[in-house]
């Protein structure tokens, strides 16, 4: 096998992956980027709507207010001092990519726009607040387009189509990963002494989703297989409006312009479950509202979707009622200007022009909020306590810092890879200038070439793709929106058959070497299987409903029992793991604690956990 | 309906398959509006595993599943089944080297991109507030519709002028170049316009038109060079540039 050695190895070059390469690289150490994709086909490109930052440009804004609703989203599972940084570096880091040339949307004065955008609001909950900065919406293009552009004047080292499929740990130590170069199916050791995790979420566990085909969650089922716990895998967001049936992502910045969801009675029936926020409370509230409409039998046509509504007279009819200034009414040019993108889906896909019609939109599978468990400074840490795990760095989604809790606030996932991107190439910077090369074990590459022999060589009857669709659809059906005891212990049952499958009677056709995907599929499957399965086994242990975990036979938060993140571990064989939950790592609650030092009374406490309403 | 996929296929690493040749398929309960792509996964997932494509957003904003479908630099993903009918053929896109079935070599493609500068300079103190730098929104329009661009080398190979002459920078690299060039706070136009003056630049294109159609994003591919060539002939870029002289 072909040798690589750089100081810094980053895997995956979406957001959080070139940040991490820029400021690495800034800081002197000899980085090279590794992806299974072109850089720009990463899936930050897809986000839409915009980055949270309390610029202030429009209202009135500060951090400690981002950092406020960034806690409550998560439901008092996110972690309040990792909150605050983000909050407070957010702004520095929006800024900074304006100087890198991003082509943020202006205000008549001429600096960054901002728009409303669920859950963010002014003053402890006051009033919604428009921090999303944004470029139409698409920016998260902007952001990748920005950053790879960055990487590309810098003269950053990237291997594109190499596939990373292995983590070299020697006595606790990262050395490095294995990769496969996709163009040719040869092996490479990239030997390093900072491997970096950027790679990125897995929802295609699910059948309905916004996640591309590649985003199989590769880095965290590595780092699990390679003695890495995950945290808080049993939260998982599905964002209430993907296309009907497609799941492509309609961003929330179309309720951020004014755009309502409306049941089949023609009701805005958010109003009920949101009387405050409305349309714009939280993801996991609007994506259950959603649900509970369609079983009340008011979604449309009984088809399990309702319709987000942004024509110009609906949304003016609904600021009329709620006494908005007519400045802020909109028109066809508004949507045309500010929404180009999802009238380009909606037209292509669906025949539909929301300036006309509304939109046929479901719950979509969109976001991991847990994975690697990391400091704030994207080391990888492994147990309860924070031991740090050398040579390994995570950030993005694939990380779990956690700033998102128990569900993620849109935008802040733009601001997570940003922030914690840019923290950790920092990071790995320093270290790598003070760090020994770890030697390479002799074997290094051959248990994972083994196994892709064995994939490439299968001839049994499952193609990976029904297997996958079967994975998919019990994940849907059984570890979706809600869940009980009865639909986990159907995943985890559904999930261990399906392994069992995966490896006694998986079926490929592709013999050959040069791109092969037909194998390629089968190993990404493979991961999603193990994420799936740990996602299963902790949402089944965690017997409360918290953000985005929703147990109908246990309807109500319990901090007194369950305010902790879960880590779960690999425990047993390679070839047939078992897993262990634990419940054991604490909350950092270090805000509230601050609050309580002060004398400030309960009724006034801002981050003391309490029952979320919007 | 039932629909009729001939493909081109190539694998250099099978015996008999190192030349390219057509291979059918056939697919039945095909609603009109599914995408391409999904029909390209039916057949790669039910019936063929060999079949080898790019591919990763599904939804058009990637860029990876560029192919000549029906004779048209089409991405799977962003084309529907109803608007080609039940007689599809695909090919790899034309004018780079192919790797195997619709997988091209996009390393000269991406080369190409960096050779135009495409990124900010700007080497001006930062502002002292510490703040954004300052822009009109009507100066941001300005290069707002090259900001769309996914370089997914449609239109780049669309281009006869590319196929005739690979060393041609083509119309994506030119489009990147734009979204710079144009952009008030970038200060590398005239290093840009410089590069894009050279043989292997804009004077290539001879406005053939190609590229327009085959841009996913509705890019004005053709009108964005003309606005580079115009801004080279006059030597500036900012202010003077009436769009109706360019064509």
């Amino acid at each position: 096998m072909q040798v690589h050695k750089h100081d810094a190895i980053i895997i995956g070059a979406g957001g959080a992956g070139l940040m991490a390469a820029l400021y690495a690289s800034k800081g002197g150490a000899d980085v090279a980027v590794v992806s299974k994709l072109y850089p720009t086909r990463s899936h930050t490109g897809a986000a839409q709507g915009g980055i949270g930052a309390a610029l202030g440009n429009l209202d009135e804004d500060r951090p400690i207010y981002h950092t406020y609703d960034t806690v409550k989203g998560g439901d008092y599972l996110t972690d309040q001092a990792a909150a605050k940084i983000l909050a407070e570096n957010a702004v520095d880091a929006v800024i900074e990519l304006e100087h890198m040339g991003l082509p943020f949307d202006r205000t008549s004065e001429k600096r960054i726009s901002q728009r409303r955008f669920g859950g963010h609001t002014r003053n402890f909950g006051e009033e919604l607040v428009r921090r999303a900065c944004h470029a139409a919406d698409r920016t998260g293009h902007m952001i990748l387009q920005t950053l790879y552009q960055q990487c590309i004047k810098n003269e950053v080292k990237f291997f594109d189509e190499f596939q990373v499929v292995d983590m070299i740990v020697v006595g606790g130590t990262v050395a490095g990963v294995v990769a496969i170069e996709l163009g040719t199916g040869e092996f490479h050791i990239f030997h390093g002494k900072a491997s970096f995790f950027a790679s990125g979420g897995w929802g295609r566990c699910w059948s309905v989703t916004s996640n591309a085909h590649s985003l199989t969650g590769d880095g965290a089922a590595i780092a699990l297989r390679r003695g890495v716990p995950l945290q808080d895998m049993e939260f998982f967001q599905f964002h209430p409006t993907g296309i009907y049936r497609m799941g492509i992502l309609i961003t929330e910045g179309v309720r951020g312009e004014g755009g309502v969801l409306i049941n089949s009675q023609g009701e805005r029936f958010m109003e009920r479950y949101a009387p405050s926020a409305k349309d714009l409370a939280s993801r996991d509230v609007v994506s259950r509202a959603i649900y509970l409409e369609t079983r009340a039998g008011r979604s449309i046509k009984n088809r399990g979707y309702v319709h987000l509504d942004v024509r110009p007279q609906t949304v003016n009819r609904y600021f009329a009622e709620e006494g908005r200034d007519r400045k802020d009414f909109i028109d066809e040019g508004t949507v045309e200007r500010k929404l180009p993108d999802i009238l380009d889906f909606c037209r292509t896909y669906l025949g539909v022009d929301p300036v006309k019609e509304p939109m046929p939109v479901q719950p979509t599978a969109h976001y991991a909020m847990g994975g690697i468990p990391t400091n704030v400074d994207a080391e990888v840490v492994i147990d309860a306590d924070g031991a740090v795990m050398p040579g390994a760095y995570a950030a993005g989604e694939t990380a779990c810092v956690s700033v998102h809790g128990a569900n993620r606030l849109g935008t802040n996932s733009l601001v997570d890879l940003v922030v914690f991107g840019r923290r950790g190439g920092m990071k790995v910077a320093e270290y790598v200038k003070g760090a020994d090369w770890t030697p390479l074990p002799a074997d290094a590459g051959g248990e994972i070439e083994a196994e892709y022999e064995r994939i490439r060589g299968g001839s049994g009857k499952s193609r990976p793709g029904e297997l996958r669709a079967l994975m998919q659809q019990t994940m849907m059906d059984n570890v979706g929106v809600f869940r009980t005891e009865e639909t986990l212990q159907k995943g985890i049952d559904d999930l261990a058959e399906l392994r069992e499958r995966f490896r006694t009677d998986l079926q490929i056709d592709d013999k050959s070497r040069v791109f092969n995907t037909d194998v390629m599929e089968a190993w990404e499957l493979g991961c999603l299987l193990d994420l799936a399965d740990v996602t299963a086994r902790t949402a089944y242990e965690r017997k409360e409903s918290r953000g985005a975990h929703s147990r109908e036979d246990f309807k109500k938060r319990d901090d007194e029992n369950w305010m902790a993140h879960s880590l779960i571990y690999q425990t047993g064989e390679m070839s047939d793991p078992s897993y262990e939950a634990h419940f054991d790592k604490k909350v950092d609650l270090s805000l509230w604690e601050e609050e309580i030092e002060q004398g400030i009374p309960e009724d006034q406490q801002k981050f003391r956990p309490i029952e979320r309403v919007y | 309906m039932e629909v009729t996929f001939r493909i081109r296929r190539q694998n250099p690493d099978v015996p008999g398959q190192e030349k390219p040749y057509w291979q059918e398929f056939v697919l039945r309960d095909v609603d009109p509006t599914d995408r391409v792509l999904e029909m390209l996964h039916r057949i790669k997932w039910e019936q063929d595993g060999s079949l080898s494509l790019r591919r990763s957003c599904a939804h058009g904003v990637c860029g990876s599943d560029a192919m000549r479908i029906n004779g048209v630099n089409r991405l799977a993903c962003k084309i529907l089944v109803r608007d080609v009918g039940e007689k599809v053929q695909v090919e790899p896109i034309l004018g780079l080297p192919v790797i195997k079935d619709l997988i091209v070599d996009m390393e000269p493609f991406f080369d190409h991109y960096k050779q135009v500068m495409p990124f900010f300079v700007n080497d001006e103190a930062l502002p002292e507030d510490g703040r954004e730098r300052l822009q009109t929104q009507a100066d941001r329009e300005q290069f707002d519709d090259t900001t769309k661009c996914i370089l997914c080398a449609c239109c780049t190979t669309a281009c006869p002028s590319f196929w005739a002459n690979g060393n041609y920078v083509g119309p994506a690299a030119i489009v990147g170049a734009h979204r710079f060039i144009f952009d008030t706070r970038d200060q590398a136009e005239k290093e840009r316009l410089d590069i894009l003056s050279e043989p292997n630049g804009v004077w290539r294109c001879r406005t053939i038109f190609n590229c327009t159609p085959a841009c996913p994003r509705d890019i004005e591919v053709t009108k964005a060079i003309g606005e580079v060539k115009l801004a080279i002939r006059k030597g500036e870029t900012f202010g003077i540039i009436q769009i109706d002289e360019v064509h």
